[in-house]
């Protein structure tokens, strides 16, 4: 059996054809039609013609879309950063966590993954709404406690349909993103240094901030774009737990494309997306160059 | 367990009381009893598994024990978080901090204990300087060899002056050239900045090279602590006698025990085994006799008279055999040789000339000789 692909070119084309195929037809293909489409405009009901025309991407770039850009922004930075909160410990947990108890906490945390999103979704709303379960246990905590009779009856939170649901959510969604690559990055991570740190008279928390933290860095870093980019793109929990004002980008997009029908400002604002996505990516890249370069010099 | 070493007693830094460790129903430490003394370099030394690095992190507080104290410096250090304690460690894989410079790998102490920075400057270069590294602070520890990784562990330990220096297994990671080269300068190191040193490792030659004394553990419990050279020539045990060295043993029954002199008989070598010193073991009682390999003589048998040893009757401690195997090793050549029983024995002669290693052959008929004073007498 011939090891070196350089000399086995047709075993090598053959295995890899089929995927490269795939990819192609199925995913730049379709890509490159969006990308055309993006620099087009309507003509008739059903027929888009190509003119070169920069006038979509203008339009996106309106402080009404641009806004929304902003706030998809915000709030997948604020999700990824709730997640890193959250993440971090539950990781560090997990790493720490007897060796017969990891297997069902990471279990634990992959078990959102199996099932829908959509019903994940649903059964967040049966959580949160009026006469939800937050909302029915706080009842029963009001009245356990005698609230009504000193304040009156228990006024509901409003916990659906705004900006903290969409925030909620997508943490609820993100999180395990997050957990899964500082987990793996907390398990890589040399016991004997932590052992080391304490040795030397540091205390745990110290030993987290300067011994485990910077070493799992990486981790961090991955867990933070993995995290940030699907959220930054998320259009079936603002959709369903947001308000009228909680819209992502996504949820506009979705509209050009459907309600309003207008394929080439949709392809715009979708192509502006993935370029933000991109940027967020070159920025990760030249932090990471600059860090190991710092760490050679 | 004997203690063999005289009593010239210094303070004694470290206490091990009826100390055990059981993790579940394994029992990896098994009621320990130790006094570690000040400025002395211990090894605490057995095969693999047999409770000695448990003892090692018990004493930097990694594990708590669950029954027994541990005294560091007369105080109760048994639940005492390892920050908290006079007492340092180099890692078996020297845990390096390998996101810091060499200079703050040693200086990461000092900051945690809020040294101001000028002394932890001096501090630090003074400690690199004790372990050759001067002009290595700003490398990374990616840039090192494993020998300079070592030494930075060793500093970083160093420069907090611990009452206590832990090492485990620290030459274990080495090549066997710079072993050699480092189990020197440990023993050095440890002279000059008088610290004690308490080394874990499995490897006899090590401890043996290194430690003023020396405690071999087998399956959780304390078999003997001495001096590298009582634990070679006393050992208490078969256990002992089998693991520092090699050693030829032999099963027997003590048929004489005289305040002057003893004789054991054993069926495997067809004279009795006479020896210079009385025993305290029952009569008829079951011994085993232990004989190192350098301590047979070799005689010719073709022609030759049974030699007679000096210090022993006519006819004790030679016994008529035949070489069947030879390793020449240079400075010294090993010899099996069979006896009339067919049990092997295992005799190292030194060659002393350039001839010597010529004097016998394969399938000699040989006379194996000792002195009384040669075998030990284990009763357990």
């Amino acid at each position: 059996m011939e090891q070196s692909w350089n000399r086995a070119k047709q075993a090598f084309a053959a295995i890899a054809i089929p995927p490269m195929a795939w990819l192609v037809l199925f995913f730049l293909a379709p890509l490159a039609l969006v990308w055309l489409f993006s620099f087009g405009q309507n003509d008739g009901l059903k027929d888009i013609a190509i003119t070169g025309t920069f006038a979509n991407y203008a339009r996106a770039l309106e402080p009404l879309y641009l806004q929304i850009f902003g706030k998809s922004l915000w709030v997948a930075a604020l999700t990824t950063l709730f997640c890193l909160v959250l993440g971090f410990p539950v990781a560090l947990a997990i790493t720490f966590a007897p060796e017969k108890w990891r297997g069902w906490l990471l279990l634990l945390i992959m078990l959102p993954f199996w099932t829908n999103l959509l019903v994940r979704t649903y059964a967040l709303i049966a959580v949160l709404r009026t006469n939800g379960y937050v909302n029915a246990t706080v009842e029963w905590f009001w009245q356990l406690g005698g609230l009504d009779q000193l304040l009156g009856p228990y006024q509901p939170m409003e916990l659906l349909y705004n900006n903290f649901a969409v925030i909620f959510g997508l943490i609820y969604v993100h999180l395990p993103f997050m957990v899964l690559p500082l987990y793996a990055a907390l398990d890589r991570l040399d016991r004997s240094l932590i052992e080391a740190s304490l040795d030397l008279g540091a205390g745990h928390l110290q030993t987290i901030l300067k011994v485990v933290v910077p070493l799992a860095m990486p981790g961090i870093v991955s867990g933070i774009i993995i995290t940030f980019i699907p959220a930054l793109g998320a259009y079936l929990t603002p959709d369903l737990l947001g308000g009228p004002d909680s819209q992502m980008i996504a949820n506009v997009i979705e509209r050009q494309f459907k309600r309003a029908n207008d394929w080439p400002f949709g392809a715009a604002l979708s192509f502006l997306l993935m370029y933000l996505t991109f940027i967020a990516i070159a920025i990760q890249a030249v932090v990471a160059r600059h860090r190991r370069e710092n760490a050679r010099s | 367990m004997t203690e063999t070493t005289p009593a010239t007693e210094p303070r004694t830094i470290i206490s091990f009381r009826n100390v055990s460790k059981r993790f579940g129903r394994v029992t990896a430490v098994d009621d320990v009893n130790l006094d570690i003394r000040e400025g002395e370099f211990f090894a605490l030394l057995g095969p693999s598994g047999c409770g000695k690095t448990t003892l090692l992190r018990m004493l930097a507080g990694f594990e708590v024990p669950t029954e027994g104290q541990i005294l560091i410096d007369g105080h109760d250090m048994s639940h005492v978080p390892p920050n908290k304690r006079p007492i340092n460690m180099v890692f078996q894989s020297y845990a390096v901090f390998p996101h810091m410079t060499v200079a703050d790998n040693v200086g990461y102490g000092l900051r945690i204990d809020g040294v101001p920075a000028a002394e932890r400057r001096a501090r630090v270069e003074e400690a690199l300087a004790l372990v050759k590294l001067e002009g290595f602070g700003e490398r990374m520890p990616d840039q090192l060899s494993g020998g300079q990784r070592q030494r930075v562990a060793l500093a970083r330990a160093l420069v907090k002056r611990p009452k206590v220096l832990l090492l485990d297994e620290p030459l274990s990671a080495l090549d066997a050239k710079l072993r050699e080269a480092m189990r020197f300068e440990l023993a050095q190191l440890q002279e000059k900045v008088g610290i004690t040193f308490i080394m874990v490792t499995h490897d006899q030659d090590e401890a043996l090279a290194m430690a003023c004394r020396c405690a071999v553990m087998n399956r959780g419990m304390l078999q003997q602590v001495a001096t590298p050279s009582d634990l070679y020539e006393f050992p208490n045990s078969r256990f002992v006698a089998g693991f520092i060295g090699s050693v030829n043993m032999f099963e027997g029954r003590l048929s004489v025990d005289e305040p002057g002199h003893a004789v054991v008989t054993v069926p495997e070598v067809n004279c009795p085994i006479y020896l210079d010193h009385g025993v305290t073991g029952a009569l008829d009682s079951q011994v085993w006799v232990a004989i190192r390999p350098e301590k047979i003589e070799l005689a010719k048998r073709n022609g030759g008279p049974m030699p007679k040893m000096e210090d022993a009757p006519e006819g004790a401690n030679v016994t008529p055999g035949v070489i069947t195997h030879i390793s020449y090793l240079g400075s010294e050549s090993v010899y099996e040789v069979r006896l009339e029983s067919g049990r092997t024995v295992r005799v190292i002669r030194p060659n002393l000339t350039r001839w010597d290693q010529e004097d016998f052959g394969w399938d000699e008929p040989v006379w194996l000789a000792w002195h009384a004073c040669s075998p030990a007498v284990l009763l357990s």
